[in-house]
């Protein structure tokens, strides 16, 4: 196992890992979290795999690079928009229509 | 059970995604072969940086188009100032502070410098610009922003309209964000100068604008 599918393979945990928080957690400070730890592993994913015959290949971790300061931007966001959530409900916690 | 189920379910797709990793075939393209092959009419020296902002540059220009509308969807979605009680900044912090704000500004400026033969760029400079205005909020040396006005404005779009503008005149000469080899060093050069103010402006501005607080309101 090269170095390249080893991070891949730890990508692919962290995806995993930040999905099963999306799903489960419901304070959503927490879930914006879960959901940068999954981006997190899928850029990893993007990288590890680009390079797993030991070459660097640039295109991937341009793009990777793109994706990083688009999520700071996505999370920026979704914090505005709990912010605001917070402002008018009281709670950091989406209404819930079903006993879940 | 709902959460027996979720965890089963992502075990199952670490086990089965990275089954599928290990026997991958080869993939089909080298790209990095040919980045390596067209980097000498890039304009640059580093692949990375010849992939932003020539070979891929539509994306880099999308992506900063992405940052402005958050930046703006932020602005429109009004943020009400909280009264979050912060401990006063403490005077070694704020000397801290000043010792290192123009210091960040000096590695930022060799970063966007550095982009073009090793690792570094207007994203990294960016990223340095927005950490030191940051770390001036935090030691209370700089107040959260109200709301921007026009030179703020510019600074946030500038750019964004500096690449916009590029590529459109590019335009003219064939297709769009493709630069003659000759010239390619110094648009790269502007364009990356551009994004890096603006950069380090929008992100700063995600956090300024949100952490107002009474104390800022005039």
């Amino acid at each position: 196992m090269s170095a390249g599918l080893l991070f891949a393979s730890v990508g692919v945990i962290l995806f995993a890992l930040g999905a099963a928080g999306v799903l489960l957690i419901g304070h959503l400070l927490r879930r914006i979290l879960a959901f940068n730890v999954m981006g997190s592993g899928a850029f990893l994913v993007l990288v590890g795999l680009a390079q797993r015959n030991g070459i660097a290949d640039p295109v991937p971790q341009a793009m990777v690079l793109t994706g990083i300061v688009v999520a700071v931007a996505a999370t920026a966001l979704a914090l505005a928009l709990v912010r605001r959530l917070y402002a008018l409900t009281g709670k950091i916690e989406l209404p819930q229509d079903d006993e879940g | 059970m709902k959460r027996l189920l979720v965890v089963l379910g992502a075990a199952c797709f670490v086990v089965l995604l990275i089954g599928a990793m290990l026997d991958l075939a080869p993939a089909g393209i080298a790209l990095h072969a040919a980045v390596s092959a067209n980097l000498p009419s890039s304009g640059v020296e580093h692949p990375v940086t010849a992939v932003l902002l020539n070979f891929r540059g539509y994306d880099t220009l999308l992506e900063i188009a992405v940052l402005l509308l958050a930046l703006i969807v932020i602005l429109a979605v009004g943020i009400d100032s909280t009264t979050d009680v912060r401990p006063a900044a403490s005077p070694v912090l704020q000397a801290l502070a000043r010792l290192a704000a123009p210091l960040m500004i000096v590695v930022a400026v060799y970063l966007l410098w550095a982009g073009a033969f090793r690792p570094g760029g207007a994203f990294q400079a960016g990223a340095v610009l927005a950490a030191a205005a940051v770390l001036l909020h935090l030691a209370e040396l700089l107040p959260g922003w109200q709301s921007p006005g026009a030179r703020l404005r510019l600074g946030l779009a500038g750019g964004f309209l500096i690449f916009l503008a590029v590529g459109a005149g590019l335009l003219f000469q064939g297709a769009l964000l493709e630069y003659p080899p000759e010239q390619a060093g110094w648009m790269i050069l502007l364009i990356e100068s551009g994004l890096t103010v603006s950069l380090g402006l929008i992100l700063a501005g995600l956090f300024l604008l949100l952490s107002r607080d009474d104390g800022d309101r005039s």
